[in-house]
């Protein structure tokens, strides 16, 4: 997934974030700020963070100074500034979660990844999310979100488990990804 | 036209084989995000596979519903075969699903354990959709009169939630939805249905409780112009999820009531605000909007009759400052998310300095059924200062988790223990939590108190959104109040001086007595620091930042007093004053403990006790949970 971020870079791209302001200027002429919140989440669902580059080009489309744009986008927690792993790891820290546990299974997710809450392992497969706000299945409790994936009733010792599966999804993309650069290369030589 | 003569026209156009049909037999499965944790979308494709193995696919209708409510049952599916009284499959996994496709939809023999209640008692034949009258509330209660998680609710937020699909506008139609609206448009002045706001005594379910009619007429005298309507559904607290359980079971129900609102104070334009963290309700709000406007409900001409009225939707970004009204205004207009001083409150200066109405999601709900069933109706319907019902998200340490909705005045007892079946492995029911991060807890002395805003507010916790966190002897209540400290410090905005200091000082004092280093005065220090925090800070967030610490002090000081002065924490959660050893006598000297302690800190030959090196040990626990000869002692 994340491992094709520069083929996500592609003008078209780009030009689609510029409809997109340009839509919300014509629909709420002087308030164009109202759509920065909106064109974050464009940028972070296209890269997986919000690329410094982007900060620049959405600063000038909406007229305002990029420390405007880092200022709103540091200021939410769901914003990141920072690339991220391939998976992003919210173990769930709301009340019932924290009541049922929720911490020792945290607490198992780092040691198995060794990192701390807010970090990205270094192969960048996983971030561990240190602001895992409610989930809101509280019927669940303790819940672990791996994107969009939910995993209810988690104990630490299922924990190992559930990583095993991404891991090996993630081992299997980079080897395709370095069979085809090696294709890629061969050809080139070619 | 009128618009209630649109709205027929609308509903004879509608597709064929909506939920509820009594012809037809049909499957209906919750969809919602906490069904789907438990793996409700591989039950729904097993049973579309099993439908068309058996050749039944043209003649069964498989109809995904929200959720109803019963959480730690799912994934439930709803059998309704014509004629017969419809019956509810629990936990039903792909193997589940097969054989009730097989056995029962099939072969007719439905099968007994796996229904709820064990299907001992079952209801009334389903009644036909045309029976329903415009604002029927007991589309449930009505089938489940018997199972007695059901019986003793009362569903008016949560009428269509889990009985209609929420991505058919027709199936909302077909239930009477919009009708309220028609109602409006066609017989109703602006100021009457402020007027039925006011005579119902709705009181807003956000968790500050102002009445919603007042809002509403407060908002409508003004002369600015536009004005706008948001729907703050900004669900932030931890442990609460009515709001996202509506707006994925029913989120035309406040689509309605926002332009209902709309037309009471003199708005076109409507916002609903919601969590990026909520998906599936985000997908089916769009969803709902776009089929609103295909249909002329939303858009230049609604129902036909030349008002305007549209919303769009904005997302949250993980700040729970947000659900704030001042600081969910500055998060639309693109803004850091911070709140500012009141008054001018938002029903003068909102949303671009313009009058604005905030309303919470379940407040909403409510509205298409007061305007309905009559103002006097709502009224009558729980407590002197509160009316109507309550969305309560029964969590925690509760056999049964789950969304519940009851009159006001309704005792934690019943909820706890009637719907919630008491809390499990026979342990000892403490303390029940709640208002989220600014509520309390309160313990078993409480358990009778009948739960309305103001009894709550007196007790020391208060409604909130309506989170009921149930705890039992496990749960200690110092790193409760450190929990949700925790919580609202990394949440404060750090705009106000009192609760950027005040939560940060807090909390620190909670770390020191959690970690054996608390002292006498810290009971002073943290009563005063409560003190100026809740009566200087500028929002909220910050003034009730201060109740879970207060309301933990005040019923459950002993605890405290434990952790001070004798360095013990009575539920054993507080690592720092843990210690672990091995009962000699017990221990036979298998290893295990030996093996599974991650610091390798116990030592002792096969077959002779062991010894822990407490200088080395963390106090994990994890020699504790391994021991099968309980020869592992915790003090």
């Amino acid at each position: 997934m994340l491992y094709q971020r520069e083929v996500l870079d592609t003008p078209q791209w780009w030009q689609g974030l510029d409809e997109m302001i340009a839509s919300e200027r014509e629909a709420n002429p002087g308030a164009v700020q109202t759509a920065l919140i909106p064109v974050l989440h464009y940028v972070q669902d296209r890269f997986g963070y919000i690329p410094p580059k982007s900060v620049n080009h959405v600063a000038q489309a909406l007229g305002v100074p990029t420390s405007y744009v880092c200022g709103v986008a540091s200021f939410y927690s769901y914003f990141s500034l920072e690339p991220r792993g391939a998976y992003t790891i919210s173990v769930c820290q709301g009340t019932a979660c924290f009541v049922r546990g929720s911490q020792a299974v945290l607490d198992e997710v780092c040691r198995q990844l060794k990192v701390s809450p807010g970090e990205t392992t270094p192969d960048m497969v996983f971030t561990v999310s240190d602001s895992a706000r409610c989930l809101g299945a509280c019927g669940q409790a303790p819940v672990v979100m791996i994107d969009d994936d939910v995993y209810a009733h988690v104990q630490p010792q299922d924990v190992q488990g559930i990583l095993t599966q991404y891991i090996a999804e993630a081992r299997r993309e980079m080897q395709t990804r370095e069979e085809l650069a090696e294709i890629d290369a061969r050809s080139n030589h070619e | 036209m009128t618009a209630t003569e649109t709205l027929h026209q609308l509903k004879q156009a509608a597709k064929p084989h909506l939920a509820l049909s009594p012809e037809r037999p049909q499957l209906l499965v919750g969809i919602a995000t906490c069904a789907n944790a438990a793996g409700a979308r591989r039950t729904r494709d097993r049973l579309v596979e099993e439908l068309e193995a058996a050749g039944l696919a043209d003649g069964v209708d498989l109809i995904q519903v929200g959720c109803v409510g019963r959480c730690s049952l799912e994934p439930l599916v709803e059998v309704r075969m014509p004629g017969e009284a419809p019956r509810m499959y629990t936990e039903v996994n792909e193997e589940r699903a097969a054989q009730i496709v097989r056995q029962d939809i099939a072969g007719g023999k439905p099968i007994a354990t796996w229904l709820l209640d064990g299907g001992a008692t079952l209801g009334e034949p389903a009644r036909a959709t045309a029976d329903v009258e415009p604002g029927e509330i007991n589309l449930f209660t009505r089938d489940w009169q018997h199972v007695k998680f059901f019986a003793r609710q009362l569903r008016i937020a949560l009428r269509n939630v889990g009985r209609i699909d929420p991505e058919s506008i027709d199936d909302y139609l077909a239930v009477g939805g919009y009708a309220a609206l028609a109602k409006v448009l066609d017989s109703m002045t602006p100021d009457a249905v402020v007027q039925t706001l006011i005579d119902s005594k709705l009181r807003g379910r956000g968790g500050a409780g102002f009445p919603t009619g007042l809002k509403w007429k407060l908002t409508r005298a003004e002369e600015a112009s536009p004005k706008y309507i948001i729907c703050n559904a900004d669900e932030g607290d931890p442990g609460a999820f009515m709001d996202r359980s509506t707006l994925e079971g029913d989120p035309h129900s406040v689509l309605e009531a926002m332009v209902i609102a709309g037309f009471a104070i003199g708005a076109e334009q409507g916002y609903v605000y919601v969590r990026a963290e909520y998906p599936l309700a985000i997908k089916r709000l769009k969803r709902a909007i776009e089929q609103a406007r295909e249909r002329g409900i939303l858009g230049e001409d609604v129902l036909g009759t030349g008002f305007h009225f549209d919303i769009d939707l904005r997302l949250g970004a993980g700040a729970f400052v947000c659900g704030e009204e001042t600081a969910l205004i500055a998060s639309i207009e693109g803004k850091r998310g911070m709140p500012r001083p009141r008054p001018p409150y938002p029903s003068v200066s909102g949303l671009w300095g313009k009058p604005t109405c905030i309303n919470n999601v379940e407040t909403l709900a409510n509205i298409p059924a007061i305007i309905l069933k009559g103002a006097e109706w709502f009224a009558g319907i729980g407590t002197e200062g509160s009316k109507g019902t309550k969305v309560f998200a029964l969590a925690g340490n509760v056999n049964n988790t789950g969304l519940v909705e009851v009159p006001m005045g309704v005792t934690l007892r019943d909820i706890i223990f009637d719907l919630g079946g008491g809390v499990p492995e026979g342990r000892e029911f403490k303390a029940a939590q709640t208002g989220g991060p600014s509520g309390g807890c309160l313990s078993a002395a409480y358990l009778d108190t009948p739960i309305d805003y103001d009894s709550l507010r007196e007790a020391g916790a208060i409604m909130g959104s309506g989170g009921l966190i149930v705890m039992d002897d496990t749960s200690c209540m110092v790193d409760i109040a450190k929990f949700f400290l925790t919580f609202t410090q990394d949440e404060s905005c750090g705009r106000c001086t009192p609760c950027r200091e005040g939560t940060k000082r807090m909390l620190e004092i909670l770390e020191r007595i959690t970690t054996g280093k608390g002292e006498e005065r810290d009971f002073e220090r943290l009563q005063r620091l409560c003190d100026v925090t809740a009566r200087a800070s500028l929002c909220g967030l910050g003034q009730t930042a201060a109740n879970p610490v207060l309301s933990t002090l005040r019923h459950f000081r002993d605890e405290y007093e434990a952790h001070i002065f004798d360095h013990t924490c009575p539920a054993h959660v507080c690592r720092s004053l843990l210690h672990y050893e091995v009962d000699a006598e017990r221990c036979v000297g298998c290893g295990l403990c030996r093996r599974v302690c991650p610091v390798h800190c116990i030592v002792g030959e096969p077959r002779e006790a062991h010894t822990i090196d407490l200088e080395a040990c963390t106090a994990c626990g994890a020699c504790f949970e391994a021991c099968k000869f309980e020869a592992i002692v915790r003090r």
